[in-house]
């Protein structure tokens, strides 16, 4: 895969949107009114069309750039998408001035139109965001990009629209890294697997010979670092996923495993195994430079910095069971944050650098949660038979996690899948995956 | 004040009485398949030689060494003195109920308690090497506490 050739550009900014805006979509509480929006198909000119439809073997790319848009909205949970049959004014007409009693009559408050041309080989789409109530423009981009990018293209203005309308940067133009798996639960494949966050553009990146675990994203870059038993030896890799060259980081007389970047992407952080005791470990990977952060006879793992580097909280079983602890990112100053009943896994420090996300096995039931950073306004999202390892959205507002059954009375109807949950508890949704799937992991926006 | 050692011996008399109800309790549990929530059945258990099986069960979260598994662990050492050239690989279990990263963590512990418990019976680590496969590799694929304790262990495998 090669991200050189994805550049996209935004070529030029029609209006300065000034106006005041009457829409605002507030995202701090569950959504129980989404926005209604109609997001009309992008209009393209007959040559431009016919040539696209050449190329891409898409039928209407204007149509299938609405619909990545219309479905990123829907699955946000915040916005409405409006069902394009009730329409009343064609895409082209309303593009350059759209009648907006037409579009106040069907009950849209907001209307997303635009345009795509083919020119000298690459796409052009252009798009307004208007205001349907306060009859306005809100907002007018272009870009252009080769035409397979076109998928992107969607949610590069989903993104817009989004911070346009909640004043926060949205999470569109995103992918997941996975382990994908296969075959009965005693003897699972798995490979990791690396797709859009709306499900598209799935590919392999391993083979599936040997196990893989636990892929995370490199928030700074497309490196990934993950866990492989390649050779019956299981250790932290590194994965450059546009080269694909791997290497193992560091050279441990044992398992190192849990591993994580640091929020600048320097440092891989993960934990080390040797004699029945697991410690934090950091590398450098500029000078390898390895240093213990701690040393205590207990299991000390699932290591996640702080957005500004400073601390780490991980889970240890000192007090005897699994619960979660911050220190300093030096090691000292370690401090036992979660005291609730039951066991705490996983903490993983939210981006906006308020909240630690967490796994919580209590009676029986594994939940996924978010605390406050001194252990503090413990909120339950979700309560199942068995999930576990949430990944933060690059904007902190979704929470990705796996899910897995229990099997029947003969130990059958396993399955492992990805779910997506807002971090105001509502919006729960199954995130489609071609295969099973577990160890989510979200990547950075990779535009802007 | 003998009002008060009274009152004393009373408290002891109750709490003996609430230990031997809970042995009583422990007793009961035991199905010929578990004893606590460790697993003492031989479904899933193969062996090394005759009469010396491969593997020991751990009850939830622990890494301690049962009367039983050490027992089994003092047979594994014997077969190993008498075949000085076999060489294993003791691989540590955990069961599905637990996060991933800890249960890897756990395997490598229960792997390192047997092989702690092996060197002890004059077994050179030089011959012995562990793996932890966390919860990826269970036997039992069912969602009950009998396939769990099946699955929280570690067994030793011929590496030679």
């Amino acid at each position: 895969m090669n991200f050189k050739n994805i550049l996209i550009t935004i070529i030029f900014f029609i209006i300065p949107s000034k106006s005041f805006a009457l829409i605002e979509v507030d995202i701090t509480r569950g959504n129980l009114n989404p926005l209604p929006i109609a997001i009309s198909s992008l209009a393209s000119d007959n040559s431009s069309k016919t040539q696209l439809t050449k190329l891409l073997k898409i039928d209407d790319v204007g149509l299938e750039i609405s619909k990545v848009i219309e479905n990123n909205f829907r699955q946000s949970g915040l916005f409405n998408p409006l069902d394009k049959d009730s329409f009343l004014q064609k895409p082209d007409i309303a593009h350059l001035k759209p009648r907006f009693e037409d579009w106040s009559l069907i009950k849209a408050q907001a209307l997303i139109t635009g345009k795509v041309t083919y020119t000298e080989e690459k796409l052009r789409v252009e798009f307004r965001l208007w205001d349907v109530l306060a009859a306005k423009e809100m907002m007018a981009l272009a870009f252009t990009t080769v035409p397979k990018n076109w998928r992107r293209v969607g949610h590069i203005i989903s993104d817009k629209v989004y911070e346009r309308l909640t004043g926060e940067k949205g999470y569109f133009d995103t992918r997941i890294i996975y382990v994908s798996e296969k075959g009965p639960k005693t003897q699972r494949i798995k490979k990791l697997a690396i797709m859009d966050q709306d499900g598209y553009n799935t590919k392999y990146l391993t083979l599936g010979n040997e196990l893989v675990l636990t892929p995370r994203f490199n928030p700074t870059n497309q490196m990934v670092t993950y866990l492989s038993y390649f050779r019956n030896l299981p250790r932290v890799y590194l994965l450059d996923i546009e080269t694909g060259i791997q290497e193992v980081v560091g050279d441990f007389p044992g398992m190192t495993f849990a591993p994580r970047f640091s929020p600048n992407g320097k440092k891989i952080i993960m934990s080390f195994a040797m004699d029945g005791n697991s410690d934090i470990y950091t590398m450098d990977l500029e000078n390898r430079i390895v240093e213990r952060i701690t040393n205590h006879p207990s299991i000390d793992t699932s290591p996640s910095y702080s957005p500004d580097g400073k601390f780490i909280t991980f889970n240890s079983d000192r007090s005897g069971y699994q619960q979660i602890y911050i220190m300093k990112s030096d090691g000292s100053n370690v401090k036992r944050i979660s005291f609730g009943k039951g066991l705490y896994g996983t903490p993983v420090w939210s981006p906006r650098g308020d909240l630690i996300a967490f796994t919580k096995l209590h009676k029986g039931k594994f939940y996924i949660g978010v605390m406050r950073t001194d252990g503090k306004g413990e909120r339950l999202l979700t309560e199942n038979y068995y999930q576990e390892a949430p990944s933060w959205s690059p904007n902190g507002r979704v929470l990705i996690f796996y899910r897995e059954t229990k099997t029947d009375s003969k130990g059958e109807g396993f399955s492992a899948k990805l779910w997506s949950i807002d971090l105001t508890g509502y919006n729960e949704r199954l995130v489609e995956t071609e295969t099973d799937a577990s160890d989510p992991s979200w990547s950075s926006l990779l535009s802007n | 004040m003998i009002l008060g050692r009274n009152i004393k011996n009373i408290f002891l008399v109750i709490f003996m009485s609430l230990v031997l109800s809970a042995c009583a309790t422990q007793t009961k549990k035991v199905d010929g398949q578990m004893q606590g929530d460790v697993y003492t059945g031989t479904d899933t258990v193969k062996y090394l030689a005759d009469g010396v099986p491969d593997r020991v069960f751990f009850a939830t979260n622990e890494s301690i060494l049962t009367t039983a598994s050490r027992e089994t662990l003092r047979k594994q050492a014997a077969w190993l003195r008498k075949n000085s050239d076999v060489t294993v690989v003791l691989e540590g279990h955990a069961d599905e109920r637990g996060t991933r990263e800890y249960n890897l963590a756990l395997g490598e512990r229960r792997a390192n308690a047997a092989k702690d418990y092996l060197m002890t019976y004059g077994i050179s680590s030089s011959r012995i090497s562990v793996i932890s496969y966390g919860k990826e590799r269970p036997v039992d694929s069912g969602s009950n506490p009998l396939a769990w304790s099946k699955n929280r262990r570690s067994v030793t495998v011929k590496a030679n």
